[in-house]
């Protein structure tokens, strides 16, 4: 039997809580800072040609779509994360409030050539667009639903405190993957397995930063030991707070969240869910013990109810 | 080529509380103002990848299992043997059926055995595995001797070992779906083992119903079973929220209706039966009870779907953690 | 920058975690525009008119940077009294020929000196732009001290001048213009302002959104002369960044793929001007600065191609060097390609059926010669346009009629093969082969190694003069096992060595007495010390801020050209926080290599009969001009005007709002059947094209395809060939969001997805909205991901200096659903020729 290691609450070393001992790495993970994403998709590149993963277009879940399929998503095609697309990248397209730039005025055009239409109304002069990146990438929770449920083994807790998908033990039962709070983990079509980024276990092992991270032009994506890119990441969020950027926030930073705290975590300009990730996402084993409690009972009412159609005569 | 939704690429809609999308959205607006985005509408969680009908046959058919073991056990021990060679048949055949599904979900036999590689407590699936097998083992024992007519005695103990665990079985795949992400699943943790509970007792109720002799326990069994499942929908779908609404819309919902009727007639059925004598009473039992075993198999499949609408739709996600993160900021 | 040069932009994006301001103007909102401090959208084809409104800006509001205006640019001189301006010509400089279509710049000179007169005959049909590519664009040598007021008050000094050239580009005009709200131009100026000065520095960067217009030339040079008003040249932080294009194109300019050019900026000798070397020399040698010692370079160059061969005797086998007899530019080559004039042609690392305007005239050119050679990593669409080319399709070619024989030869990939690349800031950097070339792939060197082998082995025994040059040529790098010529051999040669065998130290040690060789002189100093410096990699983090030992930057490993204009005319730096190159005393210091003689101190007055880098003032920065200061106004080396000037594209919606002359005078057009250009704005089929398009492209192709639709970790990110439209213009033409659609011009018509987005914004132009269509070029009809090319759309117009194509601007239609196909197309595009009249006009 697996060690059971603590299912919800703050987690100063999941790895130890796993059973590693002293001495193990310190946990390493991403903070990805989507203030400087200029979008150029190279981690999602960089991981693919890394893991040797094949190209799936529109991506294999949710979505349907060929192969090689405008998504109209912005610039973004593949979608979201899945078993063949470890990083993601987002591009969400925004009429926003405008910062303080003039408008651009249109005027009323009074000819009638075809380019003289009055645009759009809704055009409003004191709006402007903004285009948002953001890359996606698996949280590695302290607190890992994925790998809490499942029942095989194939899921671990890494020396490095990440959260690792062992491909040989996986028998594609897929309970991690809707266990999973942001979406991250999926089958591969065909396979039936499930996968999800590694942290690069296998560059982290020869001494190596992730491919991604590696690839990223402007260090949107910063890998180290998680303290470290904490205090990072609350450095960077004051200079942007005094820089005016009042819309900057951490997610996925605090270590009191839904999953203790992500081993990956993001700078984002606008909520969670504009990205596509969950507000306020919880490991769902954090009610586990209700669970079985609620369970229990509900069989003990199960054998109740049997037991008691037995008392009394017969007819 | 898949076309794309919206009329742009600029700007994922955003969806208003109580506005949008008709009706019953904006029931608990605790934040005046909240809006609803999502990323061009994509599910933030992945929607499970498990099939149908495996999965909810596989729920269904423990349930069934689950309360035939002891309903077999104890129809032994009381000298039913109607009621028990047919109880030991259902709880065999039920947990060989839904082993047999599981299988077919994964794709091959020996990934099943995997399962076995560990006993996991934090994992509803594997624990399951471990209620599945000794249970599958045990109630399949129980069932061959029972067929054959050999070795009654150990017939007896492996009947009530299994018996022991039936219980467990028919509430385990509660919390196997509950122990997830997914909202309408997530949400109602509390409620969904005595959901599951009363739709297994009514289907192994209503199974045993067709039983040659005595079937009177397994009459009260089908009727308390019923009306366990539908004081437990109810509660269920009060309390958890605006998840509920995966429970009343879109095709779950249409099942679950059907499955309540289902439920109540069976449950109406079973009771009369027993009030009619003869060739009459047991017709009525009989079709009551396949109607209860219809329904609850309608009851397992509603929740299963009731499950993956709410995992496609982000606002079943984004909404209540919006709230409960608003509610915690205000608060 | 963000979508093409997003490697190079981490230093963008450095610079504003650091506090710079970012400003992107560009037509489209981009990956740039996302993360810019602002996004400034501007009609495309206009921004001289806004870089115009910035200099009157710095000019009328005394912004500019007065002492290093006085001291190092030529704003004191005067011009002659004969100069005229668009100001008084509406819109033509004194010196155009309406007949011939170009400049006589001979009134753009400076008052009080001897105008240079072209020497020698001049065929014809050479451009008179071929000047522009002289050493150093100085034009011709400046023999006598012009004229000068440095109080730059007098009325014909350059400063003056200039002010009154651009007195009506306002910001209401910039508005008018460009689309751009005054509020929007004043805030870039002010910061452009206010980041400028002795303190600060502010920087341009551009690529080929400036360069591929018929004036862009003149968009480099308003930026130019903005940036010398301001004092942002030759300082830390300052100048013009030319983001270059594929990932050695700066290395193919430096050692060239161009016609007309030697390497290092060498001048190809013309056919009957240049008659020997001493003649050469003399015409195209500067007096003043590093051109002054073109003899040297030329000798080297000489040397190190043939060897014990070039002796003093013979000129240093001058006479083997090819030579001009004509414009035998890309696109005149295509049009003597289709007119039957051309047997064979080699294309290498290019895919012109996708990359080129007007691709349909380029196939044309294809088909009809007897040999074509090409040579690349997939099965690309200039070797394939014989079976799947458009025409096939429409019926316009036949794959039977086709009588061009096609060599296609597998090419090893840069990961493949040993070599330097050489980026936008001169450096050099040495890549090493990380993988063996699959199959039957070589490298480009050994093609060429193989080549020349051959050639010279078939007429080793010929007594025929016209193979002297052949037989001469020295051919000796070492190979290793598998035939591949050592690269670093090549880039050794290159370097040059001295008579002893040793490598140069730099080409201050070339002689022109013949006792040295170099392969290209401003690469003389790469194998300094025997040591390939392109492959140093020590980290920044060891490093200064400069990191002078990564890499090599030519020339001289210098960092920041010009950099003695980052101190004062007395040596001292401007200000301490930008300090890069000062006199200590007794010379030249600083982190950077100074791009000055380093002894000569800066009160070093050259005495009159001082030649080369002797005749350069202790206060003259600009090393390579020749009158060693930054121009406002170009006196010589440009065909189309000494001052940028506010032109519209070939093809725009408006006609000009600043002059009656609509479009760049001088622009080169060649009209022809094959190449019809849309009606003037104004007349009535005009409307029939009434949209602006602009070609550009994304992070997730490379240029034609050759590279990126065969990869499909890329497809998959960018699947299809899309158009980016306003939502207004979407409901305009009613097109939707992921349906199709399909542009038109009087070229063809091509077609891809819609995507509907508001970064795409309608722009005004007085009473009018301007509607700008985004179409990415990367696709065509081969590789995993295919559809059709923006170049099928575009006709060839070309800047008269460098004879690039205009592919930023021009006009069209849009219309929902797929294009006709087959047969239908031709007839489609006939008929709205014919609604638009051009089809009797040019039949
Ligand atoms: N990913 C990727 N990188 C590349 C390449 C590639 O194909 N893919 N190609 C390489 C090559 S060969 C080159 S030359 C460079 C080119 O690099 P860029 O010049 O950056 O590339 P483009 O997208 O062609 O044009 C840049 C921008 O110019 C804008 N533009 C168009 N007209 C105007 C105008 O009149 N004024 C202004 N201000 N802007 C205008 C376009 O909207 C476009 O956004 O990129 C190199 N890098
Ligand atoms: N409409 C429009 N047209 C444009 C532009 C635009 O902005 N708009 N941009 C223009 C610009 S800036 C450029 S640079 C051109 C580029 O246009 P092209 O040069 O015609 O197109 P590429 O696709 O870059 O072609 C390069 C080819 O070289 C091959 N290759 C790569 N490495 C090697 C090698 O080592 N050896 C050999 N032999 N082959 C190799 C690649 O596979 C590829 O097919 O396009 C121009 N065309
Ligand atoms: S994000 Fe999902 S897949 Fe990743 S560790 Fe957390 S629960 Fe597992
Ligand atoms: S699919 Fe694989 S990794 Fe996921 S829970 Fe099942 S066995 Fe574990
Ligand atoms: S850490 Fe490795 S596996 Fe994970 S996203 Fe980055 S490159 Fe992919
Ligand atoms: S995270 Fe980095 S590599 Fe990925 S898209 Fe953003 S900038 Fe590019
Ligand atoms: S492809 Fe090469 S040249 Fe282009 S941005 Fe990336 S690293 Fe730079
Ligand atoms: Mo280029």
């Amino acid at each position: 039997m697996n060690p059971v290691n603590s299912l919800s609450g703050p987690l100063a070393d999941p790895a130890a809580d796993a059973g590693y001992a002293a001495g193990h790495p310190p946990r390493v993970g991403f903070f990805t800072d989507t203030s400087v994403c200029i979008g150029c998709k190279a981690c999602e590149v960089a991981c693919k040609e890394w893991n040797a993963l094949p190209a799936d277009g529109v991506g294999d879940h949710g979505a349907a779509g060929d192969v090689l399929g405008l998504t109209g998503m912005s610039y973004d095609n593949t979608g979201g994360l899945g078993a063949s697309t470890y990083r993601h990248v987002a591009f969400v397209e925004q009429r926003v409030p405008a910062r303080d730039s003039a408008p651009v005025d249109l005027g009323m055009p009074s000819t009638d050539l075809p380019g003289a239409v009055q645009p759009g109304a809704d055009r409003e002069d004191a709006t402007e667009v903004r285009w948002l990146m953001s890359s996606d990438v698996c949280k590695h929770c302290a607190h890992a639903a994925c790998l809490d449920v499942c029942p095989t083994g194939s899921l671990i807790r890494t020396e490095h405190g990440t959260v690792l998908v062992q491909e040989d033990i996986c028998n594609g039962c897929g309970y991690c993957i809707p266990a999973c709070p942001y979406g991250v983990i999926d089958q591969r079509q065909g396979d039936g397995r499930a996968f999800k980024c590694t942290m690069c276990q296998d560059r982290l092992g020869a001494g190596l930063a992730p491919a991604c991270a590696t690839a990223c032009p402007t260090e949107s994506i910063r890998f180290g030991p998680l303290d470290e890119l904490r205090e990072r990441a609350d450095a960077r969020l004051a200079e942007l707070h005094d820089r005016g950027v009042g819309e900057a926030r951490l997610y996925g930073r605090d270590p009191d969240d839904g999953v203790g705290g992500d081993g990956a975590f993001f700078l984002l300009l606008d909520e969670p869910e504009v990205y596509g990730l969950p507000p306020d996402p919880v490991v769902t084993t954090r009610d586990l013990p209700s669970m079985w409690r609620h369970a229990a009972g509900a069989a003990l009412a199960v054998a109740g109810a049997v037991a008691a159609a037995f008392l009394g005569g017969r007819r | 080529m898949s076309a794309p939704e919206h009329r742009t690429a600029t700007g994922a809609p955003r969806r208003r509380h109580g506005g949008g999308r008709g009706k019953g959205r904006g029931e608990r607006l605790m934040v005046p103002e909240a809006e609803f985005t999502s990323y061009y509408g994509r599910p933030i969680i992945k929607p499970p990848v498990w099939k149908v009908p495996d999965v909810p046959a596989y729920l269904y058919l423990g349930g069934l299992a689950g309360v035939s073991a002891p309903l077999a056990a104890l129809a032994d021990l009381t000298g039913r043997p109607g009621l028990r060679r047919l109880g030991r048949i259902a709880a065999a055949g039920g947990a060989t059926a839904s082993v047999g599904f599981l299988v077919h979900d994964l794709g091959r036999p020996t990934r099943f055995l995997h399962m076995l590689r560990v006993l996991k407590v934090t994992s509803p699936l594997s624990v399951g595995s471990w209620i599945l097998a000794p249970f599958g083992a045990l109630s399949g024992a129980t069932a061959a001797a029972e067929v054959l007519g050999v070795t009654p005695r150990l017939a007896r103990a492996s009947g009530l070992a299994a018996g022991a665990l039936g219980p467990a079985l028919t509430t385990y795949t509660a919390v196997l779906v509950a122990d997830t992400a997914v909202p309408a699943w997530h949400e109602g943790f509390r409620e969904l083992p005595f959901v599951f509970a009363g739709s297994a007792l009514a289907s192994g109720g209503g199974a045993g119903l067709l039983a040659p002799g005595d079937v009177t326990p397994a009459r009260r069994v089908a009727v308390a079973g019923a009306a366990l499942e539908l004081a437990a929908t109810a509660v269920l779908e009060r309390r958890i929220g605006f998840a509920a609404k995966a429970y009343r819309t879109g095709r779950a919902g249409t099942v679950l209706r059907a499955a309540r009727a289902g439920t109540v007639a069976g449950a109406l059925g079973a009771l009369a039966s027993g009030f009619l004598r003869g060739r009459r009473g047991r017709a009525l039992g009989a079709v009551s009870g396949l109607l209860l075993n219809a329904a609850s198999a309608a009851t397992r499949y509603g929740v299963f779907e009731a499950g993956m609408a709410s995992a496609r739709d982000p606002e079943y996600t984004v909404r209540p953690q919006r709230e409960r993160l608003e509610a915690r900021r205000s608060g | 920058m963000a979508e093409a040069h997003p490697v190079g932009f981490q230093w963008v994006m450095e610079a504003k975690r650091r506090g710079a301001t970012v400003i992107h103007v560009d037509p489209r909102f981009t990956r740039t525009s996302a993360v810019a401090d602002l996004h400034v959208p501007i009609r495309a084809g206009t921004d001289i008119a806004f870089l115009g409104g910035l200099i009157h800006h710095v000019l009328e509001t005394g912004a500019y940077f007065e002492e290093y205006v006085r001291a190092y640019t030529n704003g004191p001189m005067l011009l002659r009294e004969d100069f005229a301006d668009t100001e008084d010509l509406d819109g033509l400089f004194s010196g155009f020929d309406p007949e011939t279509g170009s400049y006589d710049t001979e009134t753009w000179q400076y008052a009080g000196m001897t105008a240079t007169s072209s020497a020698g005959d001049r065929d014809l049909d050479v451009h008179e732009a071929e000047r522009g590519q002289m050493p150093g664009s100085g034009g011709a040598p400046i023999a006598t001290d012009p004229d000068r007021d440095d109080t730059m008050q007098d009325p014909r000094c350059v400063l003056q001048v200039l002010r009154r050239h651009y007195a009506r580009y306002t910001p209401e005009k910039v508005h008018e213009i460009c689309g751009i709200p005054v509020e929007t131009f004043r805030r870039v100026a002010d910061a452009l302002v206010e980041n400028s000065g002795r303190e600060r520095t502010s920087a341009f960067a551009y690529a080929v959104g400036w360069t591929h217009h018929t004036v862009g030339v003149q968009y480099i040079r308003a930026a130019s002369v903005l940036q010398a008003l301001l004092g942002n040249i030759g300082r830390p932080g300052g100048g013009i960044l030319a983001l270059r294009g594929h990932a050695s194109i700066q290395g193919s300019t430096d050692i060239p793929t161009l016609f007309d050019l030697l390497p290092g900026y060498i001048p190809m000798p013309h056919a009957h001007r240049d008659q020997d070397l001493a003649t050469f020399i003399e015409a195209n040698g500067g007096t003043k600065g590093f051109w002054g010692d073109l003899d040297a370079y030329v000798v080297s160059l000489l040397k190190a191609w043939f060897g014990d061969a070039a002796t003093p005797e013979n000129d240093f086998c001058f006479d083997h060097l090819p030579r001009l007899t004509g414009d035998h530019s890309s696109f005149r080559t295509v049009m003597d390609q289709a007119e039957g004039k051309v047997p064979g042609y080699f294309v290498i690392g290019e895919n012109p059926a996708v990359g080129t305007a007007n691709a349909r005239m380029q196939r044309h050119g294809l088909a009809q010669l007897e040999w074509l050679v090409v040579r690349d990593l997939n099965m690309i669409e200039t070797a394939t346009f014989w079976k799947n080319g458009p025409e096939i399709a429409t019926g316009e070619m036949r794959t039977e009629d086709i009588g061009t024989e096609i060599f296609f030869l597998p090419a090893a990939a840069h990961t493949e093969k040993d070599g330097t690349f050489t980026n936008t800031q001169r450096l050099l950097q040495w890549h090493h082969k990380a993988a063996e070339p699959p199959g039957d792939c070589r490298s480009d060197l050994w093609f060429y190694y193989e080549l020349g082998r051959r050639l010279k082995a078939r007429v080793a025994g010929s007594d025929d003069p016209r193979d002297r040059p052949l037989q001469d040529l020295t051919w000796d790098y070492p190979v290793d096992g598998t035939g591949e010529p050592s690269a670093d051999a090549v880039l050794r040669e290159i370097n040059g060595v001295d008579g002893e065998g040793k490598a140069l130290p730099g080409y201050t040690a070339l002689k022109a007495d013949g006792s040295t060789s170099s392969g290209c002189w401003i690469y003389c100093g790469v194998y300094a010390d025997e040591v390939n410096q392109s492959a140093r990699r020590r980290p920044g983090a060891e490093q200064d801020l400069l990191a002078p030992e990564w890499g090599w930057a030519w020339p001289m490993n210098r960092r920041v050209l010009y950099n003695r204009a980052s101190a004062d005319p007395d040596g001292r730096p401007w200000s301490e926080r930008k300090k890069l190159t000062w006199w200590d005393g007794e010379r030249w210091a600083g982190p950077d290599v100074p791009d000055f003689p380093v002894d000569v101190p800066p009160d070093y007055v050259p005495p009159r009969d001082a030649r080369a880098a002797k005749a350069i003032g202790g206060a003259e920065p600009f090393v390579m001009q020749s009158d060693g200061r930054a121009w406002l106004h170009a006196p010589a080396g440009l065909a189309d005007g000494p001052m940028p000037t506010h032109y519209e594209p070939e093809e725009s919606p408006v006609g000009n709002a600043l002059y009656g002359q609509r479009a760049n005078p001088a622009r080169q057009r060649f009209e022809r059947a094959d190449n019809p250009y849309h009606p003037e704005p104004g007349t009535p089929g005009a409307a029939v094209y009434p949209y602006v398009f602009t070609t550009f492209r994304v992070t997730e192709h490379h240029t034609a395809g050759g590279m990126s639709r065969w990869t499909p970790h890329l497809n998959e990110l960018q699947p299809e060939m899309f158009l980016e439209v306003s939502p207004e213009l979407a409901a305009e033409r009613g097109l939707t969001h992921g349906g199709w659609a399909h542009v038109v011009t009087a070229r063809s018509a091509i077609e891809g997805r819609v995507l509907v987005t508001e970064r795409a914004k309608p722009l005004r132009h007085g009473d009018r909205v301007i509607h700008q269509i985004g179409v990415p070029w990367h696709w065509g009809p081969n590789g995993l991901s295919t559809g059709d090319a923006a170049n099928e759309l575009l006709g060839v117009s070309l800047d008269p200096n460098v004879h690039i194509m205009e592919t930023k601007a021009a006009t069209c239609d849009i219309r929902p659903g797929r294009r006709p196909r087959g047969p239908e197309l031709v007839t489609y595009l006939a008929d709205r020729r014919r609604q638009a009249g051009l089809e009797e006009e040019q039949r």
